[in-house]
Formats: structure tokens, C-alpha cells, sequence
């Protein structure tokens, strides 16, 4: 048995600047609560790692931050996310250019197959109209920094669909770079690759974070502990936990943190 | 990048607005006219509904009054007999479909059901006519009732053939694996597990011939009177609409408003039964 | 039936020898399969009859009047003098006029329904649509007949001939009755059918791929116009193939309030006639044999036309079924999967 929470979750002062940050959010589906109360902040340049057993709120959580819940029929949201101390659910804020700051990468590797490869990476200018003045350059300096340059350089032309799921998923996350947002979002980027193309991306965010402030939903206790800088615990649509990953992994203070943790459910 | 992108915005939002409006407009246009017609339907109807209207025959021409009591019974004698020929041999040939899906025979027969259920229903009622009411010798209840069956068919086949093949395989192969034979498969666990929706699209295929008035004009024809047996002619509500309408007298043009009525409303509730139908098994 | 020795249980087994041939409910089960394919054989069958007896009844007319049958623009049953190209240009204007005027509308719709239109709203509208789907024809008609008839004699054709005279269908007689008001009624019934078929093809693009375009800061028209419609355009062009389709197979409410009259004159105004309103007004009372073929031999074109245009349309999309495939959705939602 879970005991119940004692005490409310932590949100220590993080050590660096706070670039978005959760403040009381809940959030439903029709009826159904996913999200209760939930308040987080994400640091600048850091990896935050969300976990927890499935059904937790966890993918809810991170879409709710680029206003991607909204979408769903009978999504709703209630309370704040700020985004450099701005609120991202003003009257005034359009969706679309939240969106362009906080890009995110999606559990299923989508990239548009009607779309070469090239015209992926630049997918987010093609759907708004624009023709960079040098689409070469820009697709070349948005896949190296995916770390794909290599893989299909000589595959530029080639659809999206034809490359393996590893480098499908690089190419989205390459699609979500060429906007040059601030935060990343990614939701399970790794659930549907093997251990090399999931190893690759987890490379790939080390160095990511130098240029962004990264948001990881993941399942993978490990992958969370490899790649994040913060964890945060959520079960049943509540913050059970937040700190530091080495403490997260080494001493939890709750004691439900623990128990999933150490494999006892989820 | 990001300064083009800004540069762009405004003209995209205004874009996308004007999309939105538009998609609205059109919402718009297309509920003027398909309201007018149900609310003209809903005034009129109630305007001319009476207790006599249930229970009285036709007037003749010149006579003010009388009902639709025939017709009444004579669309529910048509769709019941109907949907008695039509919907076990469609559910049968469906799921038929679904179990052997991809022999040569299957192909042929779906695009059969796919053709069949473009043939325009006037050509239907043609053929009906031409083979069972010129070798009878009479106008029938039955012949009106075997047009309206074939039109059937092809719906309640290609809705089950549908329906059986989003049952998942991993459902059939555990079925298989506890040794259960190919028929018992197709009848407890395909049939039941996408019963819900077969029998929603039934209902909606009722619905549909409800409304079937060409191929009724030459089989089932119309009647003054109660039809003594299957093989009379026999009145409808859908007959009588159409032949109400075209008759220069007030009278009749509000007893086919009336008509119209009834059958919209068996329509509407059959619609409406076969959501509740599919809904049922989630709500609990 | 012969066992393989090595597959029966040993002596040891607590069970008795089960034998591994046919087991006795295999009777039961071809039976039950030739039962099935007997009725799957059934809608074969019906077409081929439907397509035999149209033939055999139309084979006097085609004999006595040959390919003049569809050049010829006199019909008089009277003197065997019989033409059907008036039934086939007014099929063919009314399914077209109607098709141009419902289809941008039906498409609005559509993408309001799948894409555009605010999230609350989809549902009830979705719902009213498929629901008009289902009012019987003959309704229509009855709405046509005594109400948009003589709004269009008093109001519209007048304002049409005053503002648009300058082009020969908007001039002549103002009868209420024709072209015009069976093209009306053919739209306001063929909406319903094409918005909802395009509603289906617009479904089928993944959501993932709406999601990715969103979530790079797309608008959802930007969406629609770049990803969803590229995607979907080929379905789209089979549900506007189903519902000329169905416009032309169209037959009470277009005989209520075409005007009957075998005649090509030009005008959308004017009185006309269609193959399908033609065969229900004229079969019940044909006397001659010759006559009683020749709307056979309608028929058999009206087949033909249909055919030809339910073959391409399913072509072109095998998803599109029909206003049915509505259930199939119903039955398996996919956007609950997000909770």
C-alpha cells in the first residue's frame, strides 16, 4: 500500500535561472482529472526528467506546457504554466507562437510522409509559407545538430517515412530545432527504438542541453537517471517528488518515490 | 529564422481566421435550408396530426378528413417483411466476408455490395417489377417488401463485413488456440464482440429504407384500403407523400405533411436508437 | 482417420487417447460456412439479375431504335418517336449545378467538423448533419414542392433573371417548378452525404501528423492546407464521385419538382425532366412495349452511369463506404486514446 502524502511536494530553489515553471495546474479529460495541482519548475539549460507509472499524467503534464492538451476534444486545463515569468494562458497569447518557443518531439516518430527529408527538417517554415534564402545550409546545420548529417546526407531527397525509427525520430527532433525554440519537449521519445537508436538520442540530448531547456517524459527509470539534471515523480496526476536526479534515485523522501524506484509497482 | 517567422505571423493568423470563418459560414449555409425543411416538417406535421390521421383510412378525393391508418401499417408491414429477408442474409454474407477475407470469392462479393448499394433504387423497383409483379399478374405487399430487401442487402453486409474486421485477429487466434472451431469463433466472439455496432447498423439500414419511395411505386403500388394479404397491393406512408404532394388540394398537401412527419420521426428514432445502442456498452 | 503413432499418449497418460482427425463438429462448421458464402453469393446474384433483366427488357428499344436513342431530343410515346437526350441533359445539369453548389459548402463543413470548427461545436453539428443524411428523399421533395417552388417563382428566379440575365439559364419563364429547383433540392440532399463521406477521408489522416504540424507552430489552417488536404485530396475527389452518384440516381424528389416536361431549352428555369423521374412518372402508365423498353433502356444508361461512377470513386478510395462507415468510427474511436 501507498501511504498517503504527508506533506506537500518540494520545489527547491532551483540553482539556475527558472526558464517555464508549473504553478497549480490541473487538468482534465471530459470528467477525468488527469493533472491535480501541480507546481514545477524547469531550470534553464537543464534536463528535467518526468516519471512514473503509466496513466500518471505525466505526457498530459508536458503538453499542457506548449498548449498541446487544448487539442484534444474535451481537454481542459486549469491554473498557470509561465514561460520566462510570462503566462502561457493569457487572453492575449496565441497558441501558435508558444508553440514556436516550446517545440516538442512525440512519443511515435512523425515525420510527414508525403515530405522529403529535407523538406521535414524544414517542415515548420514550409507550413507557415516561408522559403528560407538558403534551405540547404539551414537543413545541413539543423541535422548536424541532430546528429543525423551523416546518417542522410546522402538521403535528402528521399521521404521522410523511407529512414529506420531512430533517425525518424532525430528528424523530428531535428524538424523541432530548425525553429529555434528555447524548450524541448520530449514525450517518450524513445519507447518505440531499440537500445542503439534509444542510446544515440540520449547522446543527443547531452548536447542539446548547452542551447535549450529540455522537458523528458520518460517510462525508463534509467534513461531518466542517464540523461536529467531533475526528476520529478508524479502518480496518479499529483507531484509525489522533485529534486535533483541524484537524490531522486539515491534518497527519495518519499516513501512512494522509493517504492517505484526500486520496482515495487508502476 | 525566427524574425522571418514573426514576419509572417500576422498575415498566417489572419489566414487561419479567415479559414475558420469560412469553415463556419458554411456550417452555416448548409443548416439554413436542412432546418427549414425540419422545422416546416415539425410546424406543418403537428399541424395536421389528428387521432383520426392514425386510425382513419384515406377520404376519397373531395371528402376533407380521413387518415393514414393503411399506409402506417402498410410501411411497417413493408420494412418488417424486408428487413426479415434482408438482414439475416446480410449478416450471414457479412460475416462470411469478414472470416474469409481475402479469397477471390470475397473480392467479388464486396465489390458486388459496393455496386449494389450505388444502383439507384428506381432501377431496383424496375427490376422487381419485372420479375416477380408481370409474372403475378398484381401489384403485392411482398414484392414492395423483396425491392426494399435487396436494397438492404448490400448495407447490412458491408456494415457487418466492417464492423467484424475491426474485431482484432489476436482475439480470434486466442479463440483458435483454446481450440474452438472456425464457426463458433465467427458466431461467440466476432459476432459478439462487434454485436453492438451490427445491430446499430441495422437499425440504420431500416432507417434508410423507411424512406424508400421509387421502387415501392411499381411493386407495392398504393391502396385505398387495408390490404387483406401479402399478396395485395399496399399503401405507405412514403407512397402517399409523394402522391398527396402532387395533387392540387390543400387537404392532402397537409396530410402529406403529416406523413412526413410520422416518418421523419421513425427515422430520427431509429437514428437515435442505434447511437444509444452503440453507446450502451461503454456507459457501463 | 490415421493417427500418427508417435502422437498418441502413452500408456502412462491419465488420459484417455484423444484422437487428432476430424472432430465431430466439423459438419456443423462447412455447414454453416456454405451458409454464409450461399449469402454472400446472394449479392452477387442480385447484381447479376439487376443487370440481366435491365438489359433484357431495354434489348427491344436498343434493337428498334439504335444509337439514335441517345441523340434523339423528341419524346413521343404516342408515335413511337423516342429520344432520351433530354432526360440526360437534365440529369446530367441538375447532378451538375447541384454538385457545384454543394460542394464547397460540404468541404467547409467537413473541415469544420474534423479540423476547424470550435472543439464543442463538432459533435452536435456532426450529429445534425448525419441525421439530415437520413430524411427520406420524398421529404425533400414534399419541402421542394410546396415551399421553395414558389419561393423561387416570387422571389428568386426574378431577382436571378434581373441580376444575371445577362447569361441564357437565368432567363425564361418563371414556373416555380424546374431545372433550377430540382438542382436546389438535389444540393440540399447530396450536403449532407458528401459532408460526411469527406469527414471520414479527413478522419483517416493520423492525428499524429496534426499534432506534428501544431506542435511546430503551425496554425490549424496551415495544417489543413499543407498536411491534411494533400493527404486526403484523393479521397475527397471519391466523395464528391459518391455524391454525383447519388444525385443522379436521385428520383422522388427531383419527379415532384423538375416540371416534367421532355425538353432542352437552355434555361435552368425552365421545366425539364431526368432519367430517374422519367422512369417513375411514365413506367406505372406505359402501355406499348417499345415505350416500356425505352425507360428500360434508361435504365440500363442510369445503371451504367452509376456504375462507371461508384467503380472510380471506390477506386480511388477504398475507405469510403458510405454514410455507414460513420459506425464503424463510432465503434472505434481513436481520440479517446490520448487519456
Amino acid at each position: 500500500m501507498i501511504p498517503p502524502r504527508s506533506t506537500p511536494p518540494p520545489s527547491l530553489p532551483p540553482p539556475g535561472v527558472e526558464k517555464m515553471r508549473a504553478e497549480g495546474l490541473s487538468a482534465w479529460f471530459g470528467q477525468k482529472r488527469a493533472l491535480k495541482d501541480i507546481t514545477l519548475p524547469l531550470v534553464e539549460h537543464k534536463v528535467t526528467a518526468v516519471i512514473g507509472p503509466s496513466g500518471c499524467g505525466k505526457s498530459t503534464f508536458i503538453r499542457c506546457l506548449n498548449r498541446m492538451h487544448e487539442v484534444v476534444p474535451g481537454a481542459r486545463s486549469e491554473g498557470q504554466v509561465l514561460l520566462d515569468g510570462a503566462s502561457i494562458f493569457g487572453r492575449e497569447v496565441d497558441p501558435v507562437r508558444v508553440r514556436r518557443r516550446v517545440g516538442m518531439v512525440f512519443q511515435k516518430p512523425n515525420p510527414f510522409p508525403a515530405m522529403s527529408v529535407r523538406d521535414n527538417v524544414l517542415a515548420g517554415l514550409r507550413l507557415s509559407g516561408i522559403t528560407p534564402p538558403d534551405p540547404n545550409r539551414l537543413a545541413e546545420e539543423v541535422l548536424r545538430q541532430a546528429a543525423l548529417w551523416d546518417d542522410v546526407k546522402d538521403a535528402l531527397d528521399l521521404p521522410g517515412g523511407a529512414l529506420s525509427g531512430g533517425q525518424q525520430q532525430r528528424l523530428c527532433i531535428a524538424r523541432c530545432l530548425a525553429l529555434e525554440p528555447e524548450v524541448v519537449l520530449m514525450d517518450e521519445p524513445c519507447s518505440s527504438l531499440d537500445p542503439v537508436a534509444t542510446a544515440k538520442i540520449e547522446d543527443l540530448i547531452h548536447e542539446l542541453r548547452e542551447r535549450y531547456t529540455i522537458v523528458i517524459v520518460t517510462h525508463s527509470m534509467q534513461q531518466a537517471a542517464r540523461v536529467s539534471d531533475y526528476t520529478a515523480f508524479f502518480y496518479v496526476g499529483e507531484l509525489v517528488e522533485y529534486d535533483e536526479a541524484d537524490v531522486i534515485f539515491t534518497k527519495p523522501s518519499d516513501p512512494r518515490t522509493e517504492d517505484y524506484i526500486t520496482g515495487r509497482f508502476g | 529564422m525566427r524574425a522571418e517567422l514573426d514576419a509572417a505571423y500576422s498575415g498566417r493568423t489572419l489566414a487561419a481566421r479567415a479559414a475558420t470563418a469560412a469553415s463556419c459560414v458554411a456550417v452555416a449555409i448548409a443548416m439554413v435550408p436542412l432546418l427549414a425543411i425540419l422545422l416546416y416538417v415539425a410546424q406543418r406535421g403537428l399541424g395536421a396530426l389528428s387521432w383520426s390521421f392514425f386510425t382513419r383510412l384515406p377520404n376519397p378525393v373531395g371528402e376533407s378528413g380521413g387518415g393514414m391508418a393503411n399506409a402506417i401499417v402498410g410501411t411497417l408491414e413493408l420494412v418488417g417483411l424486408a428487413s426479415l429477408m434482408g438482414i439475416p442474409v446480410g449478416i450471414a454474407a457479412g460475416l462470411f466476408l469478414a472470416e474469409y477475407r481475402t479469397t477471390m470469392l470475397t473480392r467479388v462479393v464486396r465489390f458486388s455490395a459496393d455496386v449494389l448499394a450505388g444502383v439507384p433504387s428506381i432501377i431496383v423497383g424496375v427490376v422487381v417489377y419485372a420479375t416477380v409483379v408481370v409474372r403475378m399478374q398484381h401489384f403485392s405487399t411482398l414484392a414492395g417488401a423483396l425491392a426494399l430487401a435487396v436494397l438492404m442487402l448490400p448495407l447490412v453486409a458491408r456494415t457487418t463485413d466492417e464492423l467484424a474486421r475491426t474485431v482484432p485477429d489476436s482475439l480470434r487466434e486466442a479463440a483458435l488456440a483454446l481450440g474452438a472451431s472456425r464457426w463458433r469463433i465467427a458466431i461467440h466472439v466476432v459476432l459478439r464482440t462487434a454485436g453492438p455496432g451490427i445491430r446499430a447498423g441495422c437499425m440504420l439500414a431500416v432507417a434508410r429504407v423507411c424512406g424508400e419511395t421509387a421502387p415501392l411505386l411499381f411493386t407495392a403500388f398504393n391502396n385505398r384500403f387495408w390490404n387483406e394479404s401479402l399478396g395485395d397491393p399496399t399503401s405507405s406512408l412514403q407512397v402517399q407523400i409523394f402522391t398527396y404532394t402532387m395533387s392540387p388540394y390543400d387537404d392532402w398537401h397537409a396530410q402529406a405533411w403529416a406523413a412526413a412527419l410520422v416518418l421523419v420521426a421513425i427515422v430520427v428514432v431509429l437514428n437515435l436508437a442505434a447511437r444509444r445502442v452503440l453507446r450502451g456498452p461503454k456507459a457501463a | 482417420m490415421n493417427e500418427p503413432a508417435a502422437l498418441t499418449p502413452s500408456s502412462r497418460s491419465t488420459h484417455a487417447p484423444r484422437p487428432l482427425g476430424e472432430p465431430s463438429h466439423a459438419l456443423v462448421d462447412r455447414s454453416l460456412v456454405a451458409l454464409g458464402g450461399g449469402a454472400a453469393c446472394i449479392l452477387v446474384v442480385v447484381l447479376a439479375v439487376v443487370a440481366a433483366v435491365v438489359l433484357d427488357l431495354a434489348l427491344p428499344s436498343v434493337r428498334a431504335l439504335g444509337f439514335g436513342f441517345v441523340t434523339g431530343r423528341q419524346w413521343d410515346p404516342v408515335h413511337g418517336d423516342l429520344g432520351a437526350l433530354p432526360f440526360l441533359y437534365g440529369t446530367v445539369v441538375t447532378s451538375l449545378v447541384a454538385l457545384t453548389l454543394a460542394v464547397p459548402v460540404a468541404l467547409g463543413v467537413a473541415l469544420f467538423l474534423t479540423d476547424l470548427g470550435p472543439l464543442p461545436l463538432r459533435r452536435p453539428v456532426a450529429a445534425l448533419v448525419e441525421l439530415l443524411a437520413a430524411v427520406p428523399g420524398v421529404v425533400y421533395g414534399l419541402w421542394a414542392a410546396i415551399v421553395l417552388a414558389p419561393l423561387l417563382r416570387t422571389t428568386v428566379e426574378p431577382a436571378l433573371e434581373a441580376h444575371l440575365g445577362f447569361l441564357p439559364m437565368f432567363r425564361g419563364p418563371k414556373v416555380g417548378v424546374g431545372l433550377l429547383c430540382a438542382s436546389l433540392v438535389l444540393a440540399v440532399m447530396i450536403l449532407p452525404t458528401i459532408a460526411s463521406l469527406s469527414r471520414e477521408v479527413l478522419r483517416a489522416v493520423p492525428i499524429e501528423l496534426r499534432e506534428g504540424g501544431l506542435a511546430l507552430g503551425a496554425t490549424r489552417w496551415d495544417v489543413v492546407r499543407r498536411i491534411v488536404l494533400p493527404h486526403a485530396k484523393q479521397g475527397i475527389f471519391g466523395a464528391i464521385l459518391l455524391g454525383f452518384g447519388r444525385a443522379v440516381g436521385e428520383t422522388m424528389a427531383v419527379a415532384m419538382v423538375v416540371g416534367s416536361r421532355a425538353d432542352i431549352t437552355g434555361s435552368l428555369f425552365s421545366p425539364g425532366y431526368t432519367m430517374s423521374s422519367v422512369m417513375a412518372n411514365e413506367l406505372p402508365e406505359a402501355t406499348s412495349t417499345l415505350h416500356v423498353a425505352a425507360l428500360a433502356e434508361i435504365g440500363l444508361l442510369l445503371f451504367a452511369i452509376t456504375f462507371a461512377f461508384n467503380v472510380a470513386a471506390r477506386l480511388l478510395v477504398s475507405r469510403v463506404r458510405g454514410p455507414e462507415a460513420a459506425l464503424v468510427r463510432v465503434v472505434t474511436p481513436r481520440l479517446e486514446e490520448h487519456t
